[in-house]
């Protein structure tokens, strides 16, 4: 029954349940979203073609990570918990997998442009507003 | 003494304490008759949190599947919307909403640790945190939807104040622009931007909007670096609620805004949902209910604040940080 | 490796107080937090919104007895109302709670060896739901109603005038709520409440169909409730999204929808599995055959269900790509469903059958089934598909699996557990009438209808060409008569708590945990923790004369330990 971590429990009582997460990991989880934060503003405006959102979203994914392990005491957890969060995201991951494929695959057969209605309101409001006109799709 | 760490047989030495007899009952007065030992009703407590975190995930996940098939199929209107998103206020509510989680995890640390005072002022700071969000929140919803960046076929209605009405004018006198399709299939149309004569815009028409700090200035300077034609008073960026003159707009800009406000509405109400929960947690600390050994309610209401958090990491570079 | 303890004589008289008599007056019932009376409440507002489905579809099958109309006033709009309540109210409010609400509040803590389910609040607050989402149909109907099938397809639910879309929307929300919280509940009670020695693979194959469900609850039912929101938003301010003519996609709408609600047909089915093979174990008094292929099987077929939405959106438009994967992974359900039937088929085989009322359920189950699963792999090829899909055929095969199976088994389980329930016996002869009566009468109306679709009878019409007029008349004949079945088995169950005879602990000879408490069971289940043991061994149970019921025997439980099945 080995104790993942037993840092303060010289300093104080371990509790009766759940685990205690040390203060030094706290703070140093929340600066490191911070900068994180930081960095995945900055590399906005940098251009790296495709990697753009790569990046974006792999420091979404690291904070993330970072949140559910410490703030969210995973590390420590019984691992059907962490089952049970990563197997939600799986499931996301799955249907978002061949929802994309599926309008990948039917794209091409689609209309460019503005759709009917949205023109019909453009030609009603703002009739001579410079925007993307409907173009039937012709093969 | 069995921790987060014993495996499942844990559970059923706990059931053989019970059939010695009733002692932890009448220690604990929080354990509920089913359940054997403050673990055994913590560690469930907390399945059934994250089993409802599970429910969470799948019910943002079912956005973020049309978030994500809306962006595969109009890729230009996301990169292209998204600079009418305020980065700065966008980057401070990820920030507020980081460091809420932190007080939230402080909250719980204390609770174990018997600072029930520390806790319920951490409680309230994760709480201000939440009201800091939602204001700031307020203020990006009601520029937008000032400036007629809404959903559906609203965003092509020119604001009905007395700004839109001018903007309306400037629209319908400027030259009807030719006959040309713009289709997304060919972008490589004459230069639109000499279409569309430049609508004299004064100093007193541009709304506090506009004035809004960072995201715009930055949009455009971003612009410039990208070597796009960015003229003085180029309408989409000098006067954001000129969209509708910008001859840039790809179609179906609108989709952008309706997943923009069904997701961060949903994460909103979840937010505000979470001020319910964040209220009652101090209401119950400040009565003195919680202690190092009954903590359960803080404990599985940091893991939904913490939620809350995780998905607007999600949020924030999805919408706002579009290159 | 005993069976069961013999050594504890099961006393009723010692213990007179059950839980339906432990406290009394209304408030005691509605603020319970006993999950038996929660379960026993679901069943009665189960079954009262059967009635009210079943009437819809009568109306319908009348109303179809000739083409045009039939019955004064049903014009083609008000007939599109009566199918869509009828597929809504029996798919949200009937079959999807009916068995893990109904029939397993009452049964899992008890066979888990368990004094309640891991939050009896929660299970409260999941019954309230329910009541409240019934309350927002109520109020649909009353704002005029709604004709967008029970299916919400856009850009027709986005549009159509009738004015009861949104409350049932909302309606079915928080309905969808009700049934996470039951599945959030049931997972966790599965894992932390089990007793010493009650370990995963010696949970009853009912259990493990409970928590394969659960599973599906938890991670399937949150799709539906966002894709019903973006409806409302869609139909209130019109946002886009599943609209086409605002650069929105209606397909989109369908691969949500069908994420949550191709798993939902699991969450109907699965259940009723369980049942089956409890009820074929118990009646047959045999041990079940290939225990863990069938525990297995169920994991299996929720995993499944997550990978063959698309099977219902072969002709909507979906990308030929996906529609090949998703009829080979429609393919692969097949499997793990034989394993399943031929298991029981093996377990029956050489077993010392009892044709109770619960047994012919199970055998009807077996036969329905089997032609329900097998029309479904017509289904799942993509030609035949393109030929029947919307069509009666189609009607027919989905009732074979949701009413010819969940629903024949929801009601098995009730005659199964009836005796626990209420403490009184029903009148076998009634009971097994009743049950061929809907056997015959279920196959009239629905056999039929294949044949009606596979001829080119679409479904949801309201008028038809005369050429199908024959087998129309037949299939309404049949549901009249698959009716009065129905009303002779309500007959025999209600009359039964009135003259119906005491029933014994252990009426059937079951082995599982809940046969050990007295009928109907005391207020915390069981004053000691029950000992656990195989709970497909009826090798030391004997019937006794005096108390009608199965009970054990030392000296066959010895004879039993001395020769352990494994």
């Amino acid at each position: 029954m080995a104790h993942g971590t037993a840092h303060d429990s010289k300093h104080e009582p371990h509790p009766l349940v759940g685990h205690l997460v040390p203060m030094w990991i706290l703070f140093a989880v929340g600066g490191a979203l911070l900068v994180l934060t930081a960095i995945t503003v900055a590399v906005r405006y940098i251009d790296v073609g495709e990697f753009n959102m790569v990046i974006a979203l792999g420091v979404a994914v690291i904070k993330a990570t970072l949140v559910a392990l410490f703030f969210m005491h995973l590390k420590w957890d019984r691992p059907f918990n962490l089952l049970t969060f990563v197997g939600s995201m799986v499931f996301v991951i799955l249907m978002m997998a061949f929802c994309m494929m599926d309008t990948a695959q039917y794209r091409p057969t689609q209309f460019v442009g503005n759709p009917p209605e949205v023109e019909a309101t453009l030609q009603a409001n703002a009739p001579g507003a410079p925007v993307a006109r409907y173009t039937p799709y012709s093969p | 003494m069995s921790t987060l760490h014993t495996s499942q047989a844990t559970a059923h030495e706990a059931h053989g304490h019970d059939a010695h007899g009733h002692g932890d009952h009448a220690k604990y007065p929080f354990l509920q008759h089913h359940f054997d030992t403050p673990a055994h009703q913590f560690d469930s407590a907390k399945l059934g949190m994250w089993l409802f975190l599970a429910t969470e995930v799948l019910f943002f996940g079912g956005l973020f599947v049309a978030y994500a098939v809306l962006r595969s199929r109009f890729p230009e209107v996301f990169s292209y919307a998204s600079h009418y998103l305020d980065t700065l206020m966008g980057g401070v509510n990820t920030c507020v909403l980081i460091l809420s989680s932190l007080t939230m995890a402080l909250a719980v640390r204390f609770a174990q640790t018997n600072r029930t005072k520390a806790m319920v002022w951490c409680l309230v700071l994760t709480f201000m945190g939440a009201v800091g969000f939602m204001v700031i929140k307020y203020f990006e919803y009601s520029h937008k939807i000032h400036e007629h960046l809404v959903w559906g076929k609203s965003f092509y209605v020119p604001p009905p104040d007395q700004a839109g009405a001018e903007e309306a004018k400037v629209i319908s006198t400027a030259p009807a622009p030719a006959p040309v399709a713009l289709t997304v299939a060919n972008p490589a149309a004459p230069s639109v931007a000499s279409l569309v004569s430049t609508p004299p815009v004064e100093a007193s028409a541009i709304k506090p909007a506009a004035a809004a700090p960072g995201g715009l200035a930055s949009v455009r300077e971003q612009a410039t670096a990208e070597g796009l034609p960015v003229a003085d008073n180029d309408p989409a960026f000098a006067h954001p609620s000129m969209h509708l003159a910008d001859p840039k707009m790809p179609a179906n800009t609108h989709l952008f805004f309706a997943i923009y406000y069904c997701m961060t509405g949903l994460h909103g109400i979840h937010v505000l949902a979470g001020m319910v929960m964040l209220a009652w947690l101090i209401w119950r600390g400040a009565r003195g209910d919680f202690n190092s050994n009954y903590f359960t309610p803080v404990d599985v209401g940091g893991l939904y604040w913490h939620i809350v958090d995780l998905v607007w990491i999600f949020l924030f570079p999805l919408f706002y940080l579009i290159h | 490796m005993t069976t069961i303890d013999a050594s504890r004589p099961i006393d009723l008289a010692s213990r007179p107080d059950n839980y339906l008599t432990h406290t009394r007056g209304f408030l005691s019932w509605a603020l319970t937090l006993d999950h038996k009376r929660i379960g026993v409440m679901y069943m009665a507002a189960v079954l009262v919104s059967f009635f009210v489905g079943g009437v819809f579809a009568l109306l319908v099958r009348t109303e179809l007895l000739t083409p045009g109309q039939t019955i004064p006033g049903v014009t083609a709009d008000v007939y599109n109302q009566f199918f869509t309540l009828h597929g809504a109210i029996m798919v949200f409010l009937v079959i999807i709670p009916s068995i893990p609400a109904a029939l397993g509040n009452f049964v899992l803590p008890i066979m888990l060896g368990a004094k309640d389910v891991a939050f009896p609040r929660l299970n409260l607050g999941s019954f309230y739901l329910w009541l409240a989402g019934a309350a927002f149909t109520l109020v649909s109907l009353a704002m005029g109603g709604f004709d967008t099938g029970w299916t919400f397809y856009t850009p027709y639910s986005t549009t159509t005038t009738t004015g009861g879309v949104i409350p049932v929307l909302f309606g079915v929300f928080i309905l969808g709520f009700s049934s996470i919280f039951t599945g959030m509940n049931f997972v966790v009670t599965v894992h932390k409440l089990r007793p010493p020695g009650m370990t995963w693979f010696r949970m009853p194959l009912f259990l493990w169909a409970i928590y394969a469900t659960a599973i599906i609850q938890v991670l399937a039912t949150p799709v539906l409730a966002i894709t019903l929101m973006l409806v409302v938003i869609e139909r209130t301010i019109n946002i886009g999204i599943f609209d086409p003519s605002m650069g929105g996609d209606p397909v989109l709408f369908q691969h949500f929808f069908w994420f949550y609600s191709h798993p939902a047909v699991y969450i109907m089915i699965l259940p009723a599995m369980g049942i089956i093979s409890e009820l074929i174990s118990v009646h047959a008094h045999r041990h079940i055959f290939g225990y863990k292929f069938i525990a297995l099987s169920s994991i299996a077929i929720a995993i499944f269900s997550f990978l063959v939405w698309g099977h219902h959106m072969f002709t909507s438009g979906q990308s030929p790509l996906m529609n090949t994967l998703f009829s080979l992974i429609s393919f692969s359900v097949a499997i793990p469903s034989a394993v399943k039937v031929f298991n029981w088929l093996t377990t029956l085989y050489k077993g010392n059958i009892s044709l109770t009322t619960p047994m012919w359920y199970a055998l009807s189950f077996m036969v329905l089934f089997t032609i329900g699963g097998l029309t479904g792999i017509h289904l799942a090829t993509l030609n035949t598909d393109v030929h029947l899909h919307d069509t009666y055929f189609v009607v027919a095969h989905f009732h074979y699996v949701m009413m010819g199976s969940a629903l024949i088994g929801m009601i098995g389980g009730l005659h199964h557990w009836w005796p626990k329930m209420t403490g009184k016996m029903y009148s076998e002869k009634l009971g097994t009438a009743a049950c061929i009566i809907i056997f015959i009468g279920f196959n009239v109306t629905f056999f039929t209808q294949f044949y009606l679709g596979a001829k080119g009878m679409p479904r949801r019409y309201y008028d038809y060409l005369p050429e199908y007029q024959t087998y129309h008349v037949i299939s309404t004949i049949g549901s009249y008569i698959m009716a009065s079945g129905f009303f002779l088995t309500a007959y025999c169950l209600l009359s039964s708590l009135y003259s119906g005879r005491k029933a014994a602990a252990n009426p059937w000879g079951g082995g599982s945990l809940e046969w050990q408490c007295t009928s109907p069971p005391p207020h915390d289940n069981f004053a000691v923790q029950p000992s656990v043991g195989d709970c497909y061994d009826f090798r030391a149970l004997r019937w006794d004369e005096t108390t009608q019921g199965y009970v054990n025997d030392p000296a066959l439980a010895a004879e039993a330990a001395r020769n352990p099945l494994h």
